[in-house]
């Protein structure tokens, strides 16, 4: 059993829950699919404990807001731009080194990893519907593609014909993920979700089935750190009403 | 295509008796239908679960369609899931690609399509038949799940009348990703069933069942499926637009309240329609409360200018609007002491009901009034003063419940002779899968809650309970 957790942007408390949360189910290796820091107060405690379950095996994948510490882009907003800014004096160097010699994507037998689309993944693509996630999943290559990015759980699956279809799942309940056909799991956001609901979501993935899972936990509190931090107010806004 | 993909080695169907699959021994087969093959199976040493068992093995490889097998997929992932006695019970299924197959319990009864066979039944057999298969949608439905595919081939009648719902391979369930989506086509057994949502590819709304409800009704009332057996896409088409010749047209003996639930049920409009299974099992329960219109009168087809009508409007894409998920259409109890009229409750609980209703979508209001068994001892006379009773209270009720000005077809009203309300009222509720009873508080008194109605029914209620208290 394997935990995907993506999109966890320096936000402690939502991740300390999630992983929680996983171990209590029996998962013992764990996927972070990307955007460590960004947004949030507390990114590095979040890379310090990303590296540690790197060190214990688990998969770490690189995304853009990672990518910004080294080199700053220039589509990422205002607003991410000065949490990015704030993030890089937060980090040491050796965090930082961390962040930079993460991979955009891994790969097994039945299983591809990546934090935006399998297609081409420096470019950031937004799996936002069944014509990116047709691509990703072709670019992929294999049964099970896992990603994030985009903040909301989506299972994406490829229907006879080849036509893919988009399915907003349900917290809690396991779905068989048979070999035989493609899928797409997005497996939302840890530390920011965005669809009105203030818990952190992430996935648990067993031998062809997965479960999405949706974890209450002190959002207030990492609201309230963002504040404290001197980010800009509607990153904490964010968090406390999961918009 | 799934075909390709998913050819698993060594199971080319059908098996001979004596084969062993997953450790279950294949005693006989005994059916072979379009999507796969039904043996009778024997479970290993130490795993009988202690009832008679089927297995199901789809019939996948060279030649066979692929629908057969993403149908197999998708009952492999609803079928364990669903609970109640209108399911086969799940017992064990195999691995999807080395050895597909799926064994649940194997009900004793009659198929559905026996007593198809046998139509025109007696009404008061299509009513009686008809509420269980309605009941077993009800139960279905509220596990998210719609069937898809019902028709007399996939009921099953207990012995003691419940129906039980087979074959799920056509299911769309809520909280699972749907792999049939839009390719889905029909198979010609299935055509005399299929609803107008789904031949516009539209899944996941329960009124698709309640239209097929409404075919099969028809068929066991006239003995012929309301729309013949089409052959063809164009030939299923009609249904969109067209009303069936009146139920009453084909056997005189249908009472015209039986032809106002089947023709309701039939609308193509999914809208017009019943909205829930247990509205219309509720209806078949009391026959003397279904609100009559236009359809119960009706004695021949619709006139060519009112099927044109129909046609017109079906193509005119009044009957695109997509079907919202209905808002759900719940069946609410409220139980009101005819005896105490004075009581300070009453406008309590009237507004409460109110309340409750102006959240709801399409509701159905049950008013019961538990009035005490009479004397035994009273004599002879007792006809007359049990029915004497029966109409005042009845009268009692229907003054309560005017201010709401509700239509006869969300509305009826219950005077029942019993010694103990609660155990009267729970028992209804059950009955007719109440999904909210509402009732008065006792007086304040310290041991006046323990003795009381209410707190009866809230102890054994198989729905949520609104005491209103004063």
């Amino acid at each position: 059993m394997i935990a995907l957790l993506a999109d966890v942007h320096a936000n402690l408390e939502a991740l300390e829950a999630c992983l929680a949360h996983a171990r209590a189910l029996g998962a013992r290796r764990f996927a972070l699919l990307g955007d460590l820091v960004g947004y949030g107060a507390d990114p590095g405690a979040v890379v310090d404990a990303a590296a540690a379950l790197a060190r214990d095996g688990a998969i770490v994948i690189k995304g853009n807001h990672d990518e910004a510490v080294e080199r700053a882009p220039a589509y990422l907003n205002d607003m991410a731009q000065a949490a990015i800014l704030w993030t890089r004096d937060a980090l040491s160097d050796t965090q930082k080194a961390f962040l930079a010699a993460l991979p955009l994507c891994v790969r097994d037998d039945t299983r591809c990893y990546v934090h935006g689309s399998a297609d081409r993944p420096s470019r950031w693509t937004y799996v936002d519907g069944p014509t990116a996630a047709a691509h990703s999943m072709a670019a992929a290559a294999v049964p099970y593609t896992l990603c994030g990015h985009v903040h909301d759980q989506r299972l994406y699956f490829e229907a006879p014909g080849g036509r893919v279809s988009a399915f907003r799942p349900h917290a809690g309940t396991a779905i068989p993920l048979p070999v035989h056909r493609r899928w797409l799991a997005i497996a939302g956001s840890v530390g920011q979700p965005r669809d009105g609901d203030t818990s952190a979501a992430y996935a648990l993935l067993e031998e062809a089935r997965i479960t999405f899972h949706r974890v209450r936990y002190d959002h207030a509190a990492a609201a309230q750190k963002v504040r404290r931090a001197g980010l800009p107010a509607i990153l904490a806004y964010r968090i406390e009403h999961g918009v | 295509m799934a075909s390709e993909v998913l050819a698993p080695p060594g199971l080319r169907p059908p098996l001979g008796a004596g084969a062993t699959i997953g450790g279950f021994r294949i005693v006989e087969r005994i059916h072979a239908g379009g999507t796969g093959y039904i043996y009778a199976v024997i479970a290993p040493p130490g795993r009988d679960p202690g009832f008679p068992l089927v297995m199901k093995v789809p019939a996948v490889g060279a030649g066979e369609p692929w629908i057969g097998v993403v149908a197999f997929e998708m009952e492999l992932m609803i079928h364990p899931v669903l609970a109640g006695a209108h399911v086969p019970r799940f017992v064990a299924a195999g691995d999807l690609h080395t050895t597909p197959y799926l064994v649940m319990e194997r009900i004793a009864g009659e198929s559905l399509a026996a007593c198809c066979a046998r139509a025109p039944l007696a009404p008061e057999e299509v009513v009686g038949i008809g509420a269980e298969i309605a009941d077993a949608l009800h139960a279905l439905h509220a596990q998210e799940t719609v069937h898809h595919d019902l028709k007399p081939e996939n009921v099953m009648l207990r012995e003691d009348g419940t129906a039980v719902l087979l074959d799920f391979g056509f299911a769309h369930h809520a909280r699972y990703p749907d792999l049939l989506g839009e390719q889905l086509q029909f198979e010609a057994g299935s055509a005399p069933y299929v609803s107008p949502e789904q031949l516009r590819h539209r899944r996941g709304d329960p009124r698709s069942d309640l239209f097929a409800w409404g075919a099969i009704a028809y068929e066991l009332a006239t003995g012929e499926p309301p729309f013949g057996t089409p052959q063809s896409l164009s030939g299923l088409r009609d249904r969109l637009w067209r009303t069936p010749v009146p139920p009453r047209a084909r056997n005189a003996g249908v009472p015209p309240w039986l032809q106002e639930v089947i023709l309701r049920a039939l609308e193509p409009d999914a809208a017009r329609r019943y909205q829930s299974a247990a509205h219309i099992a509720f209806d078949l329960r009391h026959p003397e409360q279904v609100a009559l219109s236009s359809r119960s009168r009706r004695t021949e087809a619709p006139g060519v200018l009112r099927q044109m009508r129909g046609w017109w409007r079906a193509r005119d894409g009044v009957l695109e609007a997509p079907p919202a998920p209905p808002r759900p259409a719940p069946v609410i109890l409220v139980a009101v002491d005819t005896e105490h009229l004075e009581d300070a409750r009453h406008p309590l609980i009237q507004w409460t009901a109110r309340q409750v209703m102006s959240v709801a979508g399409e509701h159905r209001m049950m008013c019961v009034s538990v009035v005490p068994a009479p004397d035994p001892g009273a004599g002879a006379q007792l006809a007359d003063t049990e029915s004497g009773r029966q109409l005042e209270h009845l009268a009692r009720l229907r003054h309560w419940v005017e201010p709401f000005g509700l239509p006869a077809s969300r509305l009826s009203l219950h005077v029942v002779q019993a010694s103990d309300p609660a155990a009267t009222i729970v028992d209804l509720a059950r009955r007719n899968h109440a999904d909210l009873i509402v009732l008065g508080a006792p007086p304040p008194s310290v041991l006046g809650w323990w003795r009381s109605v209410a707190s009866s029914v809230t102890a054994s209620a198989p729905c949520s309970v609104y005491v209103v208290r004063a």
